[in-house]
């Protein structure tokens, strides 16, 4: 399998006047052709920041790349200047935001919003970005798209903004598309529509996905692999089911023990994760976990843990995996299919 | 249902319209449901569905276009007076958006004491006694209540909102989304003060939300709303089990289960196209644009809202022959 995507050692942070937020302290992971991978953790942990890094939107200042690799197809995206980034953005690597609501132009029509792209990067005539245009939105399932193409992003429903956002983003074909709380704002019955749109798409144009998200519901209905993070650290990697199934680090237990299920009978009561993330600006040394962890030992303040490999395809970053540990079970209602 | 003098909440035909220049919004289109003391009702929904503005109306932030609410059967709409005061101390209501609901210029202190100090009800000390007391419940402390809404984070802003709702030893407490502003982790230690001081001081709750997964949990009963009517009411258990509207069928399926065998294995019923909209809805039952079972009656009658199994309302076309 050829990986598109090689993110080594990423290291991200913010000047502010309280001093430097270290929003990213080395995130290491990788994408292969065509799979999906999925960053999951709460808000703060840094996995929109490491998106936006991969697609060099962080303005600078007050955002820096400290430190690590961003290795596309054998480039360092890390090292790009602004002027070689335009021509990867929207092209090689293309994005689709949470909110549609804000991230379409009100000003311009959805067919042009589409056919910027498409003209830009691949020198296509006025006209033969129209017809892609109206191709693409058929495509994302938008009806009557040779007069929906002429209207303004108001003019569109939630969800049907949000296949307009899928359709400039898939426009120009990319190698990968990072999809950003793509389902967040919908609801329900929309976000089915459109997690089985990006499915269904996927399987027709071959694009790899990294999906950010805090959803493990959707997680586990469209991922291959998951990335989880916790305070700008992986803290857990592994293929979907081995982070379901057998997950190793007491957070991931923590994410899944505190989400109630629809298709259980449950009167077990949730069990909520005590406390609140650290903050960033003042990183703890240790595992930055351990302050909420409730198996924490000494080592785990002092030092942070190296990764280990549990298999070839899952690694974590816990003491508990250390042979001299104490032997931990995960709590009931962390491991699925029990 | 359940006996008369159990039920602390009657609402009968409520209806609430607004008016945009020429156009009426049918936010709440004849809605009929009690809730019974003690327990905690669910209201889920899609956005614009009227769920919140049901909750507002009920505890009179907006006035309602028509209909009755009767609270310890008391016509909430005719209160006036002392009966008004009563009421206003009685039923209180926790907000969806914890940075937008706390006033940014208030010590917490002077938030949670504000009804204490409407209703005069305590002064000095008595008043910052009252007020550590209700912090200390919600699992703060004596310190925080010098501080600023903006000194704290999400899940504990939202526990300022419950020590206010609180504050003033209500039987009911309407909570719009108080918990999808949080995260995941934060959502259960939320969640499980809320049933803490339930079960502590017998308290009743209208719980309103989009997630399906946190309803179930909470919740005893659960209603379901589209586009301005309840479509179905029933107990949490049996809505799971067997749901009986289309709608209440689909939007079950849709709800994501964090469980990757369950994903690959079960059946999903996927809608079509989105919500109509609330200034012109659709003839007849409302859902028939997008039902999967849709027949001719529908578009011409509006079904009625009908007991099809013990204690399981619907209102569908589909269970009209039953019984």
């Amino acid at each position: 399998m050829t990986k598109v995507l090689d993110v080594k050692d990423l290291h991200v942070s913010f000047n502010t006047f309280n001093g430097e937020v270290q929003a990213v302290r080395g995130v290491t992971f990788d994408v292969t052709k065509g799979e999906t991978v999925a960053i999951v953790g709460e808000s703060g942990c840094g996995k929109s920041v490491t998106s936006q890094t991969i697609m060099r939107l962080i303005p600078n200042p007050p955002g820096f790349i400290k430190e690590g690799q961003i290795v596309f197809e054998g480039q360092d995206l890390a090292q790009y200047s602004e002027k070689q980034m335009e021509k990867v953005r929207g092209n090689d690597i293309a994005m689709i935001f949470q909110d549609p609501m804000t991230s379409l132009n009100p000003t311009m029509t959805v067919g042009r919003q589409i056919t910027e792209g498409l003209i830009q990067h691949q020198n296509m005539s006025k006209q033969e970005a129209h017809e892609k245009a109206i191709e693409m939105l058929r495509l994302v399932g938008i009806p009557s798209p040779e007069s929906r193409i002429k209207q303004y992003p108001h003019q569109f429903s939630g969800g049907m903004r949000q296949r307009a956002m899928i359709a400039i983003a898939l426009a120009c074909q990319p190698k990968l598309l990072i999809a950003d709380e793509p389902t967040t704002a919908l609801d329900v019955t929309i976000q089915a529509q459109i997690i089985d749109l990006m499915k269904d798409l996927q399987n027709k144009i071959d694009t790899s996905i990294i999906l950010i998200t805090h959803d493990l519901g959707v997680v586990a209905d469209i991922a291959d692999r998951v990335v989880v993070m916790y305070a700008g650290k992986v803290i857990e990697t592994g293929k979907l089911d081995e982070i379901f199934y057998q997950p190793k680090h007491p957070y991931t237990w923590g994410l899944l023990a505190s989400m109630p299920r629809l298709d259980q009978d449950d009167n077990t009561e949730l069990l909520p994760i005590p406390g609140s993330p650290p903050n960033l600006l003042n990183p703890p040394p240790g595992c930055p976990f351990a302050a909420r962890c409730p198996h924490a030992m000494k080592v785990c303040t002092e030092q942070m843990p190296e990764t280990t490999e549990v298999s070839t395809t899952h690694q974590v970053a816990c003491w508990l995996d250390h042979p001299l540990a104490p032997d931990v079970k995960p709590p009931a209602g962390a491991v699925r299919g029990e | 249902m359940a006996s008369k003098e159990n039920v602390i909440l009657e609402v009968k035909d409520l209806k609430k319209h607004f008016h945009i220049g020429k156009q009426v919004v049918q936010a709440v289109d004849g809605v009929t449901f009690d809730v019974i003391r003690g327990e905690t009702l669910g209201l889920v929904g899609e956005s614009g569905c009227g769920k919140s503005t049901i909750g507002r109306t009920l505890i009179r932030l907006y006035e309602a276009t028509s209909g009755s609410v009767k609270f310890n059967d008391q016509d909430v709409y005719k209160l006036k007076g002392k009966g008004l005061n009563q009421f206003n101390q009685k039923m209180q209501m926790i907000f969806q958006d914890p940075y937008a609901s706390l006033n940014p210029r208030m010590k917490v202190l002077d938030i949670i004491a504000e009804g204490i100090d409407i209703h005069g009800l305590a002064k000095g000390e008595e008043r910052r006694r009252r007020v550590v007391e209700l912090l200390e419940v919600v699992g703060l402390n004596a310190e925080h209540a010098d501080r600023f809404a903006h000194e704290f984070s999400g899940g504990q802003r939202q526990r300022i909102g419950i020590a206010r709702a609180l504050a003033l030893e209500p039987d009911f407490i309407i909570a719009d989304e108080p918990i999808s502003a949080l995260d995941v982790s934060i959502q259960a230690q939320v969640v499980n003060l809320m049933k803490k001081l339930q079960k502590e001081r017998g308290l009743t709750y209208l719980f309103i939300a989009h997630d399906l997964s946190m309803v179930k949990y909470i919740s005893d009963r659960i209603g379901v709303m589209y586009l301005g009517n309840l479509v179905e009411l029933s107990d949490s258990d049996s809505l799971y089990d067997e749901p009986l509207h289309p709608y209440t069928q689909a939007l079950l399926s849709a709800v994501p289960v964090p469980d990757p065998e369950v994903s690959r294995t079960r059946e999903r019923i996927i809608l079509e196209g989105d919500v109509p909209s609330p200034i012109n809805p659709p003839s007849g039952c409302r859902f028939r644009t997008r039902c999967p079972h849709v027949m001719d009656i529908c578009a011409q009658e509006v079904p009625e809202w009908k007991e099809a199994r013990p204690k399981h309302w619907v209102a569908c076309h589909l269970y009209n022959e039953d019984k």
